[in-house]
């Protein structure tokens, strides 16, 4: 079954893996992440090795409908957020999967789960 | 800004830790949100986003080169979805 990771979980592992408090390891990862939020509303693009990069993408203005009524309303430009996973980062994902579905290289005729 | 600006950036703020351990923690995050994507699970920072896994169905893809079809497996891939603090934060 698949989960959700938050803050706590997050903090919990740099608690183990630094030795630093509980409190100290929390706040380091919403420093972390507030510094990763800074660089970007500054238009910098952020690359972290073997995991992906952020950039902001700026969208010119087009228009869109309301799917209610299919009035035409104009879409503003804005600015977006864009993560592109690295070669490895997707590869880890693929690979994960691919043994989800098949665990073990020779239960073959196993059906797929559902998803 | 690259990972190790980030570590330098947080050591810098931060003179009662060791770069080594700034370095530690900035990959433990990463690395912890990788495992979690590989296992298929999913990450939610409340305010900067969420990562997850989306699922990819086989298909006939065409190599635009030659125009011969080929199969593509069925895959998944990692996906950010922004959170509503930091898109709003964009276009404040």
């Amino acid at each position: 079954m698949s989960e959700t990771i938050t803050r706590a979980q997050l903090a919990e592992a740099i608690y183990q893996e630094v030795g630093l408090s509980r409190n100290e390891s929390a706040d380091l990862l919403e420093l972390v992440l507030k510094e990763l939020t800074q660089a970007l509303l500054k238009g910098e693009t952020v690359k972290i090795s073997s995991f992906g990069s952020f950039s902001v993408r700026q969208k010119g203005q087009r228009v869109g409908r309301n799917p209610k009524t299919g009035d035409e309303v104009p879409i503003l430009p804005r600015k977006v957020l864009v993560f592109r996973p690295s070669q490895l980062l997707k590869a880890r994902i693929r690979q994960g999967f691919a043994e989800r579905r098949q665990p073990g290289a020779d239960s073959q005729a196993k059906p797929a789960a559902a998803s | 800004m690259t990972k190790s600006e980030l570590i330098a950036q947080i050591a810098n703020g931060n003179p009662h830790l060791y770069q080594r351990d700034v370095e530690r923690i900035v990959t433990n995050i990463f690395e912890e949100i990788s495992k979690a994507l590989g296992k298929g699970d999913r990450v939610e920072l409340r305010g900067f986003g969420a990562f997850s896994v989306k699922h990819r169905d086989s298909r006939v893809g065409r190599n635009p080169r030659t125009g011969a079809s080929v199969a593509v497996a069925e895959k998944a891939v990692p996906y950010f979805k922004t959170g509503k603090q930091l898109r709003d934060q964009l276009n404040g």
